[in-house]
């Protein structure tokens, strides 16, 4: 809880309750059923923008490749959310006087030091990994942790299980063993 | 179900984007989108991720099931296999204790300035979808194909004649769950 609180007291009311802020995305997702017919989910766009850069640099035979011809690389309604993802989430740490400039995580600082490229070598690494991943198992914490799983998807939730199965073991490795 | 607004391209762009702005501003005001609080998430200490994910899960669940009942939504579900669902799912994880960041979090974090979250996060998670891109024939033919379970539901598995006799208990599992980390002090 210590980082939480230390959270909290620079962020005094930039924190809400985890339950409102649950039923928040529980009713987002009644919205993108109902209005959009579509489920709310990330990690689709993600593939998509790597598929439009790769064409921009390639060119269009881009498009040939099995993966792209069932995933077409274009602006779509799941790219669109993304986009909203990222003004809302600015939006919400500008209205509070969040916005932090910063290369290493503070947690990390104080168990792998300060170094900028190691912190920087790191996270694209698990990038790849997370992108990688999220594209085989098709979805990710929002696909298949949340739209997934309450719709009672087996897949879903066998998903979430491994998420946090791998999740848990490495940063236990991180933090604890090394 | 609203059939002429789904079809309504340029609508639908924006009910996209009204969404995802939503989604961001409450991931960020959960607090989920630092560094910080996943990993203590992950290093099991503080239970801030999954309480807002339980929530959520609960909630979307008894509106969406409640919707489709009365013929508004329909459906949308994945289908899975033992050679999709494990292995990617599994190098997920490890990529997501790695970075500290999943790729919707990732893009809310770099909206409060987390450059690690901009270089590693977004960079790094379009370019390993793009390697699935490529490698994708490759597993294509038998890796993902292994061990199908197609798209069922849990309702499906204990085969339940009502929905309701699932949905139910899975709420009220979580909620206590979710009392019970309350009463432990997590």
């Amino acid at each position: 809880m210590d980082i939480f609180q230390t959270l909290a007291n620079h962020f005094v009311v930039s924190v809400w309750p985890p339950y409102i802020v649950g039923v928040g995305i529980g009713i987002l997702c009644w919205l993108a059923f109902l209005l959009s017919n579509h489920p709310i989910g990330v990690s689709t766009a993600f593939a998509k923008s790597a598929g439009m850069i790769e064409e921009a640099v390639r060119g269009p035979e881009v498009r040939k490749k099995p993966y792209y011809q069932e995933n077409p690389p274009t602006i779509d309604w799941g790219w669109m959310l993304v986009a909203g993802l990222f003004l809302g989430a600015y939006t919400a740490a500008w209205l509070s006087g969040d916005i932090n400039w910063k290369w290493v995580p503070q947690m990390w600082e104080d168990t792998f030091g300060p170094s900028i490229l190691l912190r920087l070598s790191a996270a694209l690494f698990g990038g790849i990994c997370v992108g990688f991943g999220a594209r085989w198992g098709s979805g990710c914490t929002s696909g298949h942790g949340i739209s997934g799983t309450l719709q009672l998807v087996l897949t879903s939730w066998i998903a979430v299980f491994c998420f946090f199965a791998g999740g848990v073991a490495v940063a236990f490795i991180m933090y604890r063993v090394i | 179900m609203l059939k002429t607004l789904h079809n309504r391209t340029r609508i639908q762009y924006f009910l996209g984007l009204a969404i995802g702005f939503f989604f961001g501003f409450l991931l960020q005001k959960g607090g989920v989108c630092h560094y910080d609080i996943i990993m203590q998430q992950l290093l099991l200490q503080d239970f801030t991720v999954v309480k807002i994910i339980s929530t959520a899960i609960i909630t979307g669940m008894v509106g969406v099931y409640a919707m489709r009942d009365a013929g508004w939504v329909c459906l949308h579900k994945k289908s899975g296999s033992l050679g999709a669902t494990i292995p990617g799912p599994l190098i997920f994880g490890i990529g997501f204790a790695i970075l500290g960041y999943c790729p919707g979090t990732s893009v809310g974090a770099v909206g409060h300035g987390a450059l690690d979250a901009l270089i590693g996060g977004v960079i790094g998670i379009m370019a390993g979808a793009g390697l699935y891109a490529a490698l994708y024939p490759r597993l294509k033919e038998r890796v993902l194909p292994f061990g199908s379970f197609g798209d069922k539901t849990l309702i499906d598995l204990v085969q339940a004649r009502n929905p309701w006799f699932v949905i139910i208990p899975v709420a009220v599992f979580i909620a206590v769950f979710l009392g019970v980390l309350e009463i432990v002090g997590l």
